[in-house]
């Protein structure tokens, strides 16, 4: 365990879980522990993110209904069906944003062991652990390159320079863009191709060294080759940190998933979860009739 | 062990062992800081949030109060014999403002049959046609908008009064609508560039002619916010006082003037009647901004 010896940080001296995070981060068996609220946690029985019935709605309207779901620890979950059948609205559970739009969310939602809508979490807090990135690219255009980058460590108090421009330059090369934005960190970041701003968006995500990365069809609005790009990058990031990814491309759940949850309108336009498993169980031999007829494109 | 730094970990390859002991010390300092900061982060938060809620009653405030003093001191003075006579001398009782209400009705008609249809000619050019010219009628919008009320009054008064010898609510109407016209113009610009380019270009595309786009894609588009652009202006014109004074015959053709008049008698009985046309004239304006917000509210509603 020699790798403990390097974390040096004297922040990290007195904090008690570092030794459990350092080894959830090298696939090690996390210890379980009580988690106090907002505490880093590696996440019981390898799942990162654990949805037990949850249903959504928005006033009258039931968005999505008794999902139970597992997103396994640093694997790609694709959560995959047509328009309108609750995918995002499952996504956007996970870090609270159903609190600012109106969204009701029931069941439990659980990050590691921690319960998301337990009353001592602070969604501010929670959200420091969890990135997210969206359909459309969203650099913030009045922020230079880097300081996008750099903007979630500073909203959450991180201001010392040396370890801005360090952790900044880190999240570029995570998101493989330091090459091509090293001499340019100073420019406005929508001076960068879509593909490009999309992967700024996934720099400014794993700046905060997120537990999990929550991707809302990121490649929507992106051309072959800058989405072949951002799925690369899906991959290599999936050792690293929990994804679960939006996406109504089959093939591309298909090329970077390792589980894939499909939802459906039920009968009466509600979403549903109707099969989720092993990327190519689901797709070789889907148990759902519905799940075949979808993955197989005669439905959609 | 790999001496590869974390940074040299691009897409090619797994991650070394180092570079993840680094990535766990930056979650470390991450959490830990964001752990740390949360405290003052709310604390800021909160600050900031009794700010605002402190802001609002401040910036308020006045509108209350005047509203308040308005309807205190000029109830007494309105009702429906006020609204229905004609003003009289000083001394004989039973006078209204029947005179005044007529007259400013006039003129601001005047002044919308002169500046709606001009604002939205103005703003379509503005809209269809940018470049140079369109550059220097906007900035022309805006000197003129910035021009001292009392200023458009005294040249209404050279263009019109003087050489035709006569005052007139026409001459007010014209001078009212140079009043309202740039501020006309720069709402109805504002409301058309809230249709997207996107839909402009799905119209062209369809063989309409460019006319036929900006009267059924624009035009329609940006309705709500022309109607209420206009309504404002309108509401901003019916209070103003300065361009009358030189074009109108007597005091008792225009609500503000007869306000002007009034108030400044020594009259108790008068200074009764300049409060309850202020408080006609306010009822007036507060009506004509409700109404535009009902109206967008209403248009914006049935494009959902």
């Amino acid at each position: 365990m020699k790798r403990h010896d390097e974390v040096t940080d004297p922040v990290s001296n007195h904090q008690t879980d570092s030794h459990a995070d350092v080894e959830s981060r090298s696939g090690r068996l996390a210890k379980e522990s009580k988690a106090p609220a907002d505490r880093p946690d590696p996440g019981a029985h390898g799942a990162a993110v654990t949805l037990e019935d949850v249903s959504i709605s928005f006033g009258d309207h039931i968005a999505v209904r008794n999902v139970t779901l597992q997103m396994p620890a640093r694997q790609v979950t694709a959560l995959v069906g047509p328009s309108g059948c609750g995918k995002t609205s499952v996504l956007r559970a996970v870090n609270r944003l159903h609190d600012h739009t109106g969204g009701a969310v029931r069941g439990t939602v659980r990050l590691g062991s921690l319960d998301v809508y337990g009353p001592d979490v602070q969604p501010e807090v929670l959200r420091s652990r969890i990135g997210m990135v969206f359909q459309r690219p969203n650099p913030f255009p009045t922020m230079s390159i880097f300081d996008n980058v750099i903007s979630g460590l500073r909203f959450n108090g991180v201001h010392n320079k040396r370890l801005l421009r360090e952790m900044g330059i880190a999240a570029l090369h995570n998101a493989a863009l330091w090459d091509i934005v090293k001499d340019r960190l100073s420019q406005p970041a929508v001076r960068l191709s879509g593909g490009q701003q999309q992967r700024l968006c996934i720099a400014r995500a794993l700046a905060i060294e997120p537990e999990v990365l929550l991707m809302d069809e990121p490649c929507s609005a992106l051309d072959p080759v800058a989405t072949a790009k951002i799925e690369d990058l899906i991959r290599h990031l999936s050792g690293e940190v929990t994804i679960a990814l939006v996406t109504h491309n089959m093939f591309q759940a298909a090329r970077v998933s390792d589980n894939v949850a499909v939802f459906l309108l039920g009968d009466d336009r509600v979403g549903e979860l109707v099969e989720v498993g092993p990327t190519d169980r689901v797709f070789d031999t889907p148990n759902d009739a519905r799940t075949k007829a979808y993955v197989t494109g005669h439905v959609g | 062990m790999s001496t590869l730094p974390s940074i040299q970990a691009g897409l090619d390859g797994a991650m070394p062992d180092m570079g993840l002991a680094e990535a766990a010390r930056r979650r470390l300092v991450v959490r830990d800081s964001a752990r740390r900061s949360i405290g003052r982060r709310r604390t800021a938060g909160r600050a900031m949030q009794a700010i605002c809620l402190i802001a609002v009653p401040i910036g308020v405030a006045p509108l209350v109060a005047l509203v308040v003093a308005t309807v205190s001191k000029g109830a007494g003075a309105v009702n429906v014999g006020f609204l229905l006579h004609a003003p009289t001398p000083e001394g004989v009782p039973g006078g209204g403002i029947s005179t005044a209400i007529v007259g400013s009705g006039e003129i601001v008609a005047y002044a919308i049959a002169l500046a709606v249809p001009m604002g939205l000619f103005i703003a379509l050019f503005l809209f269809e046609r940018p470049g140079g010219i369109a550059s220097a009628v906007r900035f022309s919008a805006d000197v003129l908008s910035g021009v001292p009320s009392i200023v458009i009054g005294i040249f209404t008064y050279a263009v019109f009064v003087e050489r035709f010898h006569h005052f007139s609510d026409l001459a007010a109407g014209f001078a009212l609508g140079v009043l309202m016209l740039p501020i006309m113009v720069r709402a109805n610009e504002e409301a058309m560039r809230t249709v997207s380019v996107d839909l402009w270009e799905a119209g062209v595309s369809l063989g309409a002619r460019r006319s036929r786009v900006a009267r059924s894609i624009v035009l329609r588009g940006a309705l709500p916010g022309v109607v209420t652009g206009n309504l404002l202006a309108v509401a901003r014109g019916v209070g103003e006082t300065a361009p009358l004074l030189f074009t109108v015959a007597s005091p008792t053709f225009a609500m503000t003037l007869l306000i002007f008049n009034d108030a400044t008698e020594p009259f108790p009985d008068a200074q009764q009647a300049a409060w309850g046309t202020a408080l006609v004239l306010l009822a007036l304006v507060l009506t004509l901004s409700v109404c535009a917000r009902t109206v967008a509210w209403t248009l914006n509603r049935k494009t959902r």
